[in-house]
C-alpha cells in the first residue's frame, strides 16, 4: 500500500506540486495522468526520494523520509522511461542491478539474486534479450527490461513514468497488460503515470488527474473522465462516450468550435 | 574475467622486464634474473637496485593511479573524454605541489609527504571547480567539460609557470618533474606515495559496482538504492588523490587516463567491476612501455614520459572524440 499526504514539491522555490493526497492499495493499479507540465514525473521523483519534498510518503505506517535510499529501494521499485540507457551493459548486467538494495558495497549477487533476475525476465518475456546489449534495444525492448529490473528489486510498490511514451501501439497495450497483471498477482501497489486517457481508462483501476501540479479528481475512469474535468485540464473540447468493445469511457477530441 | 586478468598481467611482467633490461647498459634477462636473486654484477646490481628499479615501480604506481582515476573520472561524469589531464586536474595537482614546493621543499620523507597533500587539495579544487562549471542539470555535456577542463587548467598552468620563472633552486627543479620525467626521488619517493595510492586506488577498485549504477543517471541510481551524493563524493575523493599522488611524483602526464580504459572497455565490455581493475593492471603496462620508448627514442638522451604519453595520445583522443559524436555516449 502506497500512501502519499498532503505533498508539496518545488524546483528552485518555484513550487510544482500543491498538496498531493493518494493512496494506491496492493492489486491496485492508479494512473496519473494531466496535460505536460502537470507534475506526473515530478511526482514519482519525489515518491521515489529522488527530490525533496514536504508531506508524508508511507506505506502501512512507516515513513518513507526515516528510511535510507536503500531501505527506501526495499519498498518502492521505479520503472524510467527507456531512454538514453548506457549501451555497454548488457540485459543481464542491468537486471541484475534490481538486486543493488539487497547487496553489499561490492555488488556481488548470490545465486539467489541470480535467480530472482532470471524469473523476472521469464515474466516480462525477455529472456530471450539476456544477453544482448541495452544499447542495441528497441524501445519496447528495453522497456520490458526496465520492467524486469524492478521486478528483480522485489518491492511491494512499482512506479511507471510514462512508460508507453516511446513505444508502438502493439507494445503499449501489451506493456500495461503486463503491468497489471502482475499487480493482480503479486498484489503490487502501481502507480503509472500515462499520457494517453484512453488507456488510462482500460488498464488502470482508478486515475488521478493533476493539473499544474493540483490534484483536480481522483476515482475511477468514469468518475475523472468526464468532459467538463477533461476539457478544462486540456483546454480542448472532447466527447467521452461509452467504450464500444470494453467497459468504462472513451475519450475522443472534438472540433474547436 | 580471469583469462583477461591474467593476460593484463603477463603484459605487465612483459613490460617490467623491458624496463628493467633497457637503457644505457643493456641487460639480458638470465643477467636481470641473477640480479633480483641477488647473485648479479656489482655493476648490475647497482643499476638495477639504485636506478632502474625504483623507476620501474615509480612509473608501475604512477600508471595505475593515472588509468585508475581516468576511469573514474570517466565514469562519474558519465563521459568518455574524462582524464585527469583533459580536465584539468593534473594541472590543478601540479599548481598545488608547486606552491608547496616554494615554499619549502626538504627533500625528506615528510618533506615529500606535503607535496602530495597540496596536490591533493589542488586536484579537488580543480574538480570542483570544472564540475560547477560545466555542469547542465546532472550531466556533463563533452564540450562543457573540455571547455571547463582546458580554461582552469591553463589557468592553473599559467599560475604554476609564474611561480616557478619567479623562483630558484628547488623550484627549477620541479620544471623537468612537471613535464612528466620520473628520473628522480628513488625509493623515499615511493614511500611517501604509497599512502596515498593505497587509499585511493584501494577505494578505486572496491567502486565498480557504484560507478556501475551511476551510469544509469542519478535519478535510477537512487531509485536502485544507491546513496548518490556520498558514493559521488567517495569516488571522486579517491580519484583525485589518486591522480594527484601521481602528479605529485611523476609529473603532468597526459592520456594514459584516457587511452587505457577505452581499450579496456573495448575488450571486456562496460561492467566497472571488470574495466577498473583491468585499467589499473594497464595503466602500470602502458606508462612503463611508453617510459622505455621515451628512454631509447633519443638514446642516450632522456625525453620526459609525458612527451612520449602525449604524442600517441593526442591522435588516440581525436579518434576518441569522432567515435563519441557519431555514438551518443558509450
Amino acid at each position: 500500500m502506497l500512501k502519499i499526504e498532503n505533498l508539496s514539491a518545488a524546483y528552485h522555490e518555484h513550487p510544482v506540486l500543491r498538496g498531493i493526497s493518494l493512496e494506491v492499495k496492493n492489486g491496485e493499479v492508479l494512473a496519473l495522468i494531466g496535460p505536460n507540465g502537470a507534475g506526473k514525473s515530478t511526482l514519482i521523483r519525489a515518491v521515489s526520494g529522488v527530490i525533496p519534498y514536504t508531506g508524508q510518503v508511507r506505506t502501512n505506517g512507516d515513513d518513507f523520509a526515516a528510511l535510507t535510499s536503500m531501505q527506501r529501494a526495499r519498498y518502492i521499485a521505479v520503472v524510467p522511461q527507456a531512454i538514453s540507457l548506457p549501451p555497454a551493459f548488457t540485459v543481464w548486467e542491468t537486471v541484475l542491478m534490481g538486486r543493488t538494495p539487497y547487496l553489499g558495497f561490492l555488488g556481488h549477487a548470490s545465486e539467489q539474486d541470480e535467480e530472482l533476475a532470471r524469473r523476472s525476465l521469464e515474466r516480462v518475456h525477455a529472456l530471450e534479450l539476456i544477453d544482448r546489449r541495452v544499447g542495441e534495444l528497441s524501445g519496447g525492448e528495453a522497456q520490458r527490461v526496465l520492467l524486469a529490473r524492478a521486478l528483480t528489486q522485489s518491492t511491494p510498490i512499482l512506479l511507471l513514468d510514462e512508460p508507453t511514451a516511446h513505444l508502438d501501439l502493439q507494445y503499449q497495450v501489451s506493456l500495461l497488460e503486463l503491468v497489471r497483471d502482475l499487480a493482480r498477482k503479486d498484489n503490487l501497489a502501481v502507480l503509472v503515470a500515462l499520457h494517453d486517457l484512453n488507456l488510462a481508462a482500460r488498464y488502470a483501476d482508478r486515475i488521478a488527474l493533476l493539473v499544474g501540479g493540483v490534484e483536480k479528481a481522483v476515482g475511477t475512469p468514469n468518475q475523472v473522465l468526464r468532459p467538463e474535468l477533461i476539457e478544462a485540464a486540456y483546454c480542448l473540447p472532447v466527447h467521452v462516450v461509452p467504450h464500444p468493445f470494453h467497459e468504462g469511457p472513451l475519450v475522443l477530441p472534438a472540433e474547436r468550435s | 574475467m580471469k583469462r583477461s586478468v591474467l593476460i593484463s598481467f603477463l603484459l605487465l611482467l612483459l613490460a617490467l622486464t623491458l624496463s628493467l633490461a633497457i637503457g644505457s647498459v643493456f641487460l639480458t634477462p638470465s643477467e636481470l634474473w641473477n640480479v633480483l636473486l641477488g647473485r648479479g654484477t656489482p655493476t648490475a646490481m647497482q643499476i638495477v637496485w639504485a636506478i632502474r628499479l625504483p623507476r620501474t615501480v615509480l612509473i608501475v604506481l604512477t600508471g595505475m593511479a593515472l588509468a585508475g582515476s581516468g576511469t573514474a573520472y570517466q565514469g562519474l561524469f558519465r563521459n568518455p573524454l574524462a582524464d585527469p589531464f583533459l580536465i584539468g586536474v593534473a594541472s590543478g595537482a601540479g599548481l598545488g605541489a608547486v606552491i608547496a614546493m616554494s615554499v619549502k621543499w626538504p627533500y625528506s620523507f615528510w618533506g615529500l609527504m606535503a607535496v602530495p597533500m597540496a596536490s591533493f587539495l589542488g586536484a579537488l579544487l580543480t574538480v570542483f571547480a570544472v564540475y560547477f562549471v560545466a555542469r547542465v542539470g546532472n550531466t556533463v555535456p563533452t564540450t562543457n567539460l573540455i571547455l571547463a577542463g582546458v580554461a582552469i587548467s591553463s589557468f592553473a598552468t599559467s599560475l604554476t609557470s609564474f611561480l616557478m620563472l619567479r623562483s630558484t633552486g628547488e623550484v627549477r627543479r620541479a620544471l623537468g618533474w612537471l613535464l612528466g620525467g620520473a628520473s628522480q626521488g628513488g625509493w623515499t619517493a615511493i614511500l611517501a606515495l604509497l599512502p596515498y595510492l593505497a587509499i585511493g586506488l584501494g577505494i578505486l577498485l572496491l567502486s565498480g559496482h557504484i560507478l556501475n549504477l551511476l551510469q544509469f543517471g542519478d535519478d535510477q541510481a537512487q531509485q536502485l538504492g544507491l546513496n548518490v551524493g556520498r558514493a559521488r563524493a567517495l569516488v571522486l575523493a579517491a580519484a583525485s588523490l589518486s591522480a594527484a599522488a601521481a602528479v605529485a611524483f611523476s609529473g603532468i602526464i597526459g592520456f594514459i587516463g584516457l587511452i587505457v580504459p577505452h581499450i579496456i572497455r573495448l575488450w571486456v565490455g562496460g561492467d566497472y567491476r571488470r574495466v577498473m581493475p583491468l585499467s589499473i593492471l594497464g595503466g602500470a603496462t602502458a606508462l612503463l612501455l611508453s617510459d622505455v620508448l621515451a628512454r631509447v627514442l633519443l638514446a642516450p638522451q632522456e625525453l620526459p614520459v609525458g612527451i612520449v604519453t602525449s604524442l600517441a595520445g593526442a591522435p588516440f583522443f581525436l579518434w576518441v572524440l569522432r567515435r563519441a559524436k557519431n555514438q551518443g555516449y558509450w
